[in-house]
């Protein structure tokens, strides 16, 4: 059904001439600094998401984390630096000037993004929340987006509200919801902005289960979290930003057990005491 | 004779003047809403370059009062060589006037919009106008509705000042027959009720966009 990391999308790809033999990172982040009003946010940071991981990035709040993310899908404008999703940079063409508007509109509906506040139109039902954008973004055609949206809603168990509006969801069925609208695109890679932090304590298994399924489903996802049991459990690396610099890169395992750094041992005992 | 049986023999004449406030009324409220609509698109954005112009201009509506604007239009121009008939002049009178407050009301619903709207529909590819028709105008209008509402019945009584300028509606109807047979009293209580009959159709259409917003929870705004 859906494999957004092996399926090529309609965008075709002219970067990829200078080097074919090697396998174009999912994201690859370089350099890359942003500053709000003189305030530094993220600083040189340099990362790479292969296709198919799952890329956690954890901080303390204000640690540029949502930044970061925010700025893959050039919501944010880095200051400076580079991203190139599958091998294409965004928001700068190849002459270096600015993307135009249309040209990073195909970008970014290379990349689903999943909100804190879900973001779901009030106005559609749930059904036309998943398809507005294959309808009138890709040009599909309604039967074959309502078909898509209704095994997407399916997946994320949602299937049966289809007619809903969002107002009469919980906040766990919206954000549900919000991933499918998110996945109807088939994107390359998943980007989640702390996907849960909205959400009632018992509400926020429902979306985890969720996000697990994909990660079992191969999709690539960067997911900005404070869950760190669901951190440790989906994650193949564990990155760990401080003040707008990573200080620790590692998988999962080795991040939880045994950091490297007395900034990373001081936070997981804060947020996880148990892990 | 009596009086009201005076009118109900020139009902022609009364017909005729609602005929012609139906249109004006129905193409200015058309054309001022888009006009509104259009406005506020191009606010859209950080930076937009038609701010300053735009501002001025709905700003210059707002202080103006319509009935001086409408003058300005029909025994102004001509001096500076503009020729515009009764009826253009009160359409361009209506469509500015009214089209700057509906681009005020909708602009301000606009400020509201939480920010995540547009990003969400940003992430997801849309361009601008496609962002603005599909995603943010229909909240704006489910959410604006009863402004909307009331602003279309001053539109509505605002036509009647177009009598001053020869246009020959419903209020100029009244007019000609009350002096005619000099029967004021009987001819305003009929136009009266024509004006009220056009508000209760709009109050109509207003209530089922209305139900159609609470249906998915837009409160009035």
């Amino acid at each position: 059904m859906h494999e957004p990391a092996t399926s090529e999308t309609t965008m075709v790809s002219v970067a990829e001439t200078a080097d074919t033999s090697v396998v174009a990172a999912a994201v690859s982040i370089r350099g890359v600094s942003k500053s709000f009003d003189g305030t530094e946010v993220l600083r040189d940071v340099s990362m790479e998401v292969a296709p198919g991981e799952v890329v956690s990035i954890l901080g303390s709040s204000g640690s540029g984390k949502s930044t970061l993310l925010r700025c893959i899908n050039w919501l944010e404008t880095p200051d400076r630096g580079e991203i190139h999703i599958a091998g294409d940079r965004i928001g700068m063409s190849d002459t270096g000037k600015p993307m135009s508007r249309r040209e990073l509109a195909g970008m970014r509906s290379r990349l689903g993004m999943v909100f804190q506040s879900f973001n779901l139109w009030p106005h559609l039902s749930v059904l036309r929340n998943v398809t507005e954008a294959p309808i009138h973004v890709q040009g599909c055609s309604k039967a074959e987006a309502g078909e898509r949206a209704m095994a997407l809603l399916e997946k994320v168990g949602m299937a049966h509200k289809c007619d809903a509006f969002p107002y009469t969801l919980s906040g766990g069925q919206k954000q549900r919801v919000a991933i499918a609208r998110a996945l109807a695109m088939q994107p390359k890679v998943m980007l989640f902005d702390e996907p849960t932090s909205a959400l009632d304590p018992e509400l926020v298994g429902e979306v985890l289960a969720v996000i697990k399924d994909l990660s079992k489903e191969g999709y690539t996802m960067v997911i900005v979290t404070h869950e760190m049991e669901f951190a440790r459990a989906v994650s193949d690396q564990v990155v760990f930003l401080d003040k707008g610099i990573i200080i620790e890169k590692s998988p999962p395992e080795e991040f939880f057990v045994t950091p490297k750094t007395d900034r990373v041992r001081r936070f997981l005992e804060l947020e996880a005491p148990t892990a | 004779m009596s009086n009201w049986e005076i009118l109900w023999d020139s009902r022609g004449v009364f017909l005729n003047g609602f005929y012609t406030t139906l249109q004006l009324f129905g193409m200015s409220a058309v054309l001022a809403f888009l006009a509104g609509c259009g406005i506020v698109f191009l606010l859209e954005g950080s930076r937009p370059r038609l701010r300053v112009p735009l501002r001025i201009f709905i700003d210059g509506m707002r202080m103006l009062p319509f009935l001086i604007l409408a003058y300005l239009l029909y025994y102004g121009l001509p001096s500076t060589g503009i020729r515009l008939s009764a009826w253009q002049a009160g359409m361009i009178a209506l469509v500015s006037y009214h089209g700057a407050y509906f681009a005020e009301i909708l602009r301000g619903c606009r400020l509201t919009l939480p920010a995540g709207q547009v990003e969400a529909a940003i992430a997801q590819g849309f361009s601008m106008p496609g962002m603005y028709l599909r995603i943010v105008l229909p909240q704006l209008v489910l959410s604006a509705r009863a402004l909307i509402g009331n602003q279309l019945i001053i539109l509505l009584k605002d036509t009647a000042f177009l009598v001053i300028i020869t246009v020959r509606e419903l209020t100029a109807a009244a007019n000609s027959l009350s002096s005619t047979y000099f029967i004021p009293m009987e001819a305003f209580i009929v136009v009266i009720g024509f004006y009220w009959l056009i508000s209760i159709g709009l109050e109509q259409g207003i209530k089922i966009i209305g139900r159609f917003g609470a249906k998915r929870g837009f409160n009035n705004a």
